[in-house]
């Protein structure tokens, strides 16, 4: 199934969740959703039949400097299909539902996009830092980041 | 006797397996409790090699990111090389000279040979056999060989370019890699003979650590690690790209022919198997190779068009995807990076529950995870 | 030994004046320091010919740049682990981690004294030779399980509780492998085990060939005792790359060269065992050794042993550079659902045949056919 066909159809059952399709210049095309019903969606783009996402390829936070996004690149290995899920969150405490009870590949790749931005994904089973250490301040991939002078007395 | 267990509770015991321990591939850090040798639960901690590429790569120029590629998986650097030059051209939509690409794919698989090898051999050092792995290490060394013939590197190779290659293929290079081929392609039935079918081998990696086609799929393995449990998916023939289309070779899948399918055991052949069909490959691509120049003109300061890639390409430890977000300048405004040996860490807490200690060094080993890639 | 010091007297008459029990205390010490020697050469220069074997196997070289072809290796390595610093862990129990190597030592290194090097060569002919040898090895139980215990590290004790249950359960099998050698020699004494070997050119008398119960005992024996000396593939308590290096993981210095050395001396005894207890000893195919002039007969008698010894040595470094490792439940299925009940058949197929055929062996009745 073609991303607008994909589009369509979650518009069509979601209605005003799926805001829009990021098409010209986006391989894969992305069909923004808003965070609040993700979790339903995803669901549903795994289970139902013409859909069968099976496997989320790639989950990454990204930061478009006046918000952040949650990309996930989902391929289905039944249909041969692919699509991206993008989800927008505003800067401030940025937080929308874990896609790990849809994906269990999302953990560790949430957690890394917990680690590096500071994205919360709630209902997540084991949200902890994961590249950096647990004491670490402030979450890197963020544009706005300053880089620490020092780390435990260690200058960085 | 039947007194239930419950009657002698014996401790846990809280073992930490790393960062530093000779069979965890690197710094990886397992937290282990366990029962005796009995392991209830084992939960992996990564980050020890943490070099912030991803950040890395927002502040250089797309061009200048190539070497870093290199120490992501620093087994198949020319496999990362090319994943990255494909991501780029696809997001710039360059068009890449056909010799160039058959050059790519040429290093690509060797790469995949000799960081198979390097899989299999540690693998069987892990198991207890030491001696597989320096006949492993030996044949990669020609394999390097090779590889320093054309980009003057053993380790980092930082040869792919966007637009092409670096350099041409030195005159030679060619028939080196087909006598490479003839006194290779003997050798996977020799490691076969000694230690594949070794009963003891095979008892130690037989029905052990169980991934089922839906678990693979839904954990997100990738590469090796999923066609060993009988998934036939690779993205050179699924999602085809370079000059893939043009070459003819079969996609291994795991038979559960010692075990139950999806077994450590099914994830090793996988691997085994695989250098057969790079052998194929390699022998396609060198009859094929037109010539040609090697590297498209692509401007110095180079700026892709504002857009959202993800490409994705099949290296040795599994599906290598980076997701590349342009704002039109000349770097780019994200760089993920994708790989299958970090994915793979999903299940490592799962199938671990239940086996021996001996069986989380057979589980990493038929994993064949590598901790930069993990890291990044 | 008290025999060996009256021949002496009666040779060397001016001894006689000298008290009796310094004699045989000399005669003690003396044979003692030839065996302590010959076990630490043997350590010493085993642990060369095995990386130089592995380096053969593994398609390298080995050790090459001390002395001419490396041949020095083994002394450099002797200085460096003397050298050593003797690191002892703070949270270590002081006492019995210090204790540890000396009883793993001298548990491998006791059971030289009854092993018939030559005709008349053997330290002391004890009249329950391998009952000897298989109470002194156990002694190796108690040094890993201190040592493992004493580091206060968790690999170490993993390592030691894996050796505690591999020795002691591989322990049956090795003693009721070893037992048709006794049954058909009629004594637990070594020597006697060897001089019932003698007969028919010095090779068709090797247990061995006596039928094909003891043929297959052989290979029990071999295997089980790989398995009590934690050789390749049962090399659980110390496996490298599972426990990092198990019981012995905090130890250095010469600390460690004691369990190095011990691992060495258990190699030679297991050989050594095998060669006395199957392949005929000290006996010398074609020759009869106990007939030669005295000097002779020690020499080529002793030259025989050990070769065929060392011989076995190195098929154990064959298999140990060429096998995976079991896993420790497999090891002890091994162990109780194989090991001890093949032995115990063949033991029971030993002592029908020896009812039967009124002990004689199978070369023995050809032989007898043909007069």
């Amino acid at each position: 199934m073609e991303p607008q066909a994909i589009f369509e159809t979650l518009k069509g059952k979601f209605g005003d969740a799926v805001t829009e399709l990021q098409s010209e210049g986006f391989r894969p095309a992305f069909v923004v959703v808003s965070p609040e019903r993700l979790a339903e969606i995803a669901l549903y783009l795994r289970d139902d039949p013409s859909m069968r996402f099976d496997s989320l390829m790639c989950l990454s936070g990204v930061d478009y400097k006046d918000r952040f996004a949650v990309a996930y690149h989902l391929y289905s290995m039944t249909h041969r299909h692919a699509v991206g899920l993008k989800v927008f969150l505003p800067r401030e405490n940025p937080s929308v539902a874990s896609v790990d009870p849809v994906w269990p590949a999302a953990n560790l790749m949430e957690r890394e996009a917990f680690d590096l931005f500071g994205i919360v994904f709630e209902g997540s089973k084991d949200l902890r830092r994961i590249l950096l250490p647990e004491d670490w301040e402030g979450h890197p991939l963020r544009k706005d980041y300053k880089y620490p002078e020092f780390y435990h007395g260690i200058k960085v | 006797m039947n007194r239930p267990a419950e009657a002698l509770p014996t401790q846990e015991m809280l073992i930490n397996m790393g960062p530093q321990h000779p069979s965890t591939h690197g710094v990886l850090r397992v937290l282990l409790r366990t029962d005796g040798e009995v392991v209830v639960n084992a939960r992996p901690d990564v980050g020890y090699l943490h070099r912030a590429l991803e950040k890395i790569g927002e502040r250089v120029t797309y061009a200048q990111f190539m070497p870093f590629t290199d120490r992501l998986d620093y087994l198949a650097s020319m496999n990362c090389n090319c994943a990255y030059a494909w991501s780029v051209e696809k997001l710039a939509g360059i068009e890449v000279p056909e010799r160039a690409e058959y050059i790519r794919v040429i290093v690509c698989e060797l790469n995949r040979i000799s960081s198979h090898l390097i899989s299999f051999g540690s693998f069987t050092a892990d198991m207890g056999a030491f001696t597989p792995f320096l006949y492993s290490i030996r044949e990669r060394e020609r394999v390097n060989d090779l590889f320093e013939m054309v980009c003057g590197n053993r380790l980092t190779y930082n040869y792919a370019r966007i637009g092409g290659v670096s350099a041409d293929a030195p005159p030679g290079f060619l028939e080196k890699t087909k006598e490479f081929l003839d006194y290779f392609e003997p050798k996977i039935d020799e490691y076969n003979n000694l230690i594949s079918y070794n009963k003891i081998f095979v008892h130690r990696l037989a029905n052990v650590a169980v991934v089922t086609a839906d678990e693979a799929v839904a954990y997100g393995l990738t590469g090796p690690n999923l066609r060993g449990s009988g998934v036939a998916f690779d993205l050179r023939r699924d999602e085809p790209y370079s000059v893939y289309p043009k070459l003819d070779f079969k996609v291994c899948v795991g038979t559960g022919e010692r075990g139950r399918l999806g077994d450590c055991f099914d994830r090793y052949m996988v691997r085994i198997n695989e250098m057969r069909e790079s052998v194929k490959i390699l022998r396609q691509a060198i009859a094929q190779i037109p010539d040609g120049p090697v590297l498209a003109k692509v401007p110095r300061l180079f700026k892709p068009p504002a857009g959202e890639v993800y490409f994705r390409s099949e290296c040795p430890r599994g599906e290598t995807g980076f997701y590349l977000v342009s704002d039109g300048t000349a770097n780019p405004s994200r760089l993920k990076i994708r790989t299958g040996s970090f994915v793979s860490m999903n299940i490592f807490e799962k199938v671990t529950v239940g086996l021996m200690i001996a069986d989380i060094v057979a589980v990493i080993g038929s994993l064949d995870i590598i901790l930069p890639e993990i890291d990044r | 030994m008290e025999s060996f010091v009256h021949s002496l007297v009666k040779a060397v008459p001016v001894l006689s004046g000298v008290p009796m029990w310094t004699l045989t205390l000399t005669a003690m010490i003396l044979s003692a320091a030839v065996l302590l020697v010959f076990a630490l050469t043997f350590g010493g220069v085993g642990s060369y010919v095995l990386r130089k074997v592995a380096g053969d196997i593994q398609a390298r070289i080995g050790p090459n740049r001390v002395g001419p072809n490396g041949i020095l290796q083994f002394l450099a390595d002797g200085v460096k682990l003397v050298l050593k610093e003797d690191i002892i862990p703070a949270k270590a129990d002081r006492f019995l981690f210090a204790l540890a190597p000396y009883f793993v030592f001298v548990g491998s290194f006791a059971a030289f004294v009854v092993l018939p090097f030559g005709v008349g060569l053997i330290a002391s002919d004890l009249n329950i030779g391998v009952y000897y040898v298989m109470a002194v090895t156990s002694l190796v139980v108690v040094g890993v399980l201190l040592a493992g215990w004493a580091s206060n590290n968790k690999w170490a004790l993993l390592g030691g509780m894996r050796a505690a249950a591999q020795i002691v359960s591989y322990e049956i099998p090795v003693g009721m492998a070893l037992m048709p050698a006794v049954l058909i020699a009629g004594s637990l004494s070594l020597q006697d085990i060897v001089r019932s070997q003698g007969g028919l050119l010095g090779v068709f008398g090797w247990n061995l060939f006596h039928n094909p119960f003891t043929f297959f005992s052989f290979f029990l024996y071999f295997t089980a005792a790989q398995a009590e000396t934690n050789q390749t593939p049962f090399d659980l308590p110390e496996a490298e790359s599972e426990l990092v290096s198990g019981y012995n993981v905090e130890y250095s210095g010469i600390r460690f060269g004691f369990f190095f050395l011990a691992e060495f001396g258990d190699m030679f005894v297991v050989a050594a065992l095998a060669t006395a207890c199957f392949l005929g000893g000290w006996h010398i195919p074609f020759l009869h050794a106990e007939a030669l002039p005295a000097f002779w007969g020690n020499l080529l008698s002793l030259g025989a042993f050990l070769a065929k010894a060392f011989a076995l040595v190195l098929v154990m470094m064959w298999i140990r550079w060429t096998l995976p490792r079991l896993r420790v439940d497999q090891l002890m299925r091994m162990a109780w659902k194989y090991l001890v009940p093949l032995t115990f058949v063949n033991l029971l197929g030993v002592s029908l045949w020896l009812l039967i055929f009124k002990g004689k062996g199978i070369p023995q009745m050809i032989a007898s056919l043909f007069g």
